[in-house]
């Protein structure tokens, strides 16, 4: 391929995954898998799993990681950039269009309703993505039996995080910028080797 | 003159725009719905450009649109602020960090993921972030789940997509109508007792 339809296809097939893709985040991989399975040399099924690890490993919205790491191994620094551009774009767009809507028609009753209706609803979503993270973090659920399900339980995890809950909580230290308990868990990991 | 000054202001904003979201973007940790602390922190209580039933509207659009949660919750704000410059703005400063330290470690460390400090430090970032996740749970519902309807959508939610593994779209689509069915109700109720 030449290096201009390259970057092009490039661009395509990201712009296509930030189409389709609904419900952000990993919700771009069956988009990469197919990516890997229709240009070999672009990456391989091995390295989008270890893309997925430093995408996990490193701060920013995993969706924009992917694209960017993607990008790169194929065209450099021009590929990250044109790679990201293309992922965000439909977003952009679509989102700018209701935003549009919105601004007109929040007053009316009927999207007020609606509204009153998803804002407890969504308050249940953030509950379970934090509770998919609670699985990952606080658990072990490999070689998982009910009869011990206590043993499941990662006990010095679960003690941070009880620290870190009430510290949110407590008066004196809940306004306290979240990066800073995010820094010093990230010690407490790597000193005692979590 | 007057016009000058209003050009000067607009990119003032416009910068703060792209200096909060780049900030948001190198904070957060597993992006989506994880990020919700550090937008709540950044854009309600440190700049006050939004409320936090504006953020969850956003989420609860961003849930059922094309595209990374991250940045569409991006775009609406930058878009509220500043129209359609803001909404870019917003979102390349999302974008900013990632694209930045990606390509840093994409170029220098590729065995980054790997490295048994690395995976330590997110072992306790990950703890962190579901404490932070559980907090901003407790603020959510303290404003937003007081009425036994309220109650039971939210419960509804979480097992719908906790227990059943459904698509957050199921759960948008379900809440919006349950939602209007409850306005419908309550009006009808409140005309009858006025009659």
């Amino acid at each position: 391929m030449s290096t201009l339809m390259t970057v092009l296809t490039l661009c395509y097939e990201f712009f296509k995954t930030g189409l389709l893709a609904v419900g952000g985040g990993l919700a771009t991989l069956p988009f990469l898998s197919e990516m890997a399975n229709k240009y070999p040399d672009w990456f391989t099924h091995e390295q989008l799993a270890d893309m997925i690890a430093v995408s996990e490993s490193t701060p920013g919205p995993i969706g924009v990681n992917m694209a960017t790491y993607v990008g790169f191994r194929v065209f450099g620094i021009p590929g990250a950039v044109f790679a990201t551009i293309s992922l965000v774009l439909p977003s952009l767009i679509i989102i700018v269009a209701i935003a549009k809507v919105m601004d007109k028609y929040m007053s009316n009753k009927y999207m007020q309703w609606a509204f009153g209706g998803l804002r407890p609803a969504v308050t249940g979503l953030i509950a379970a993505a934090g509770w998919s993270v609670v699985e990952l973090a606080l658990l072990d659920l490999t070689d998982f039996d009910i009869a011990r399900f206590w043993e499941a339980i990662n006990i010095p995890a679960v003690i941070i995080f009880a620290a870190v809950l009430f510290l949110t909580q407590f008066k004196k230290t809940k306004k306290l910028h979240p990066i800073i308990f995010i820094g010093i868990c990230a010690a407490i990991g790597i000193i005692f080797k979590l | 003159m007057k016009e000058k000054k209003t050009e000067i202001s607009t990119a003032k904003l416009l910068g703060q725009l792209f200096l909060s979201f780049a900030k948001i973007g190198v904070m957060t940790f597993g992006g989506g719905l994880a990020m919700l602390p550090m937008l709540e922190r950044e854009l309600v209580e440190d700049r006050g450009w939004v409320t936090h039933d504006e953020i969850l509207d956003y989420y609860a659009v961003g849930q059922c649109t094309p595209g990374i949660i991250a940045v569409n919750t991006a775009t609406f704000v930058g878009y509220k602020k500043a129209k359609v410059p803001g909404a870019v703005i917003a979102t390349l400063g999302m974008a900013f960090p990632s694209v930045v330290i990606i390509t840093v470690i994409a170029a220098v460390l590729s065995n980054f993921a790997d490295i048994p400090a690395v995976q330590h430090a997110f072992a306790g970032i990950r703890i962190a972030v579901c404490a932070l996740i559980a907090s901003a749970v407790i603020k959510l519902a303290k404003s937003n789940v007081k009425s036994v309807a309220q109650i039971i959508i939210a419960v509804a939610a979480f097992i719908i997509i906790a227990v059943f593994g459904a698509s957050p779209v199921v759960v948008v689509v379900g809440a919006a109508v349950a939602g209007l069915l409850l306005g419908r109700f309550s009006k009808k109720n409140r005309e009858g007792e006025q009659k």
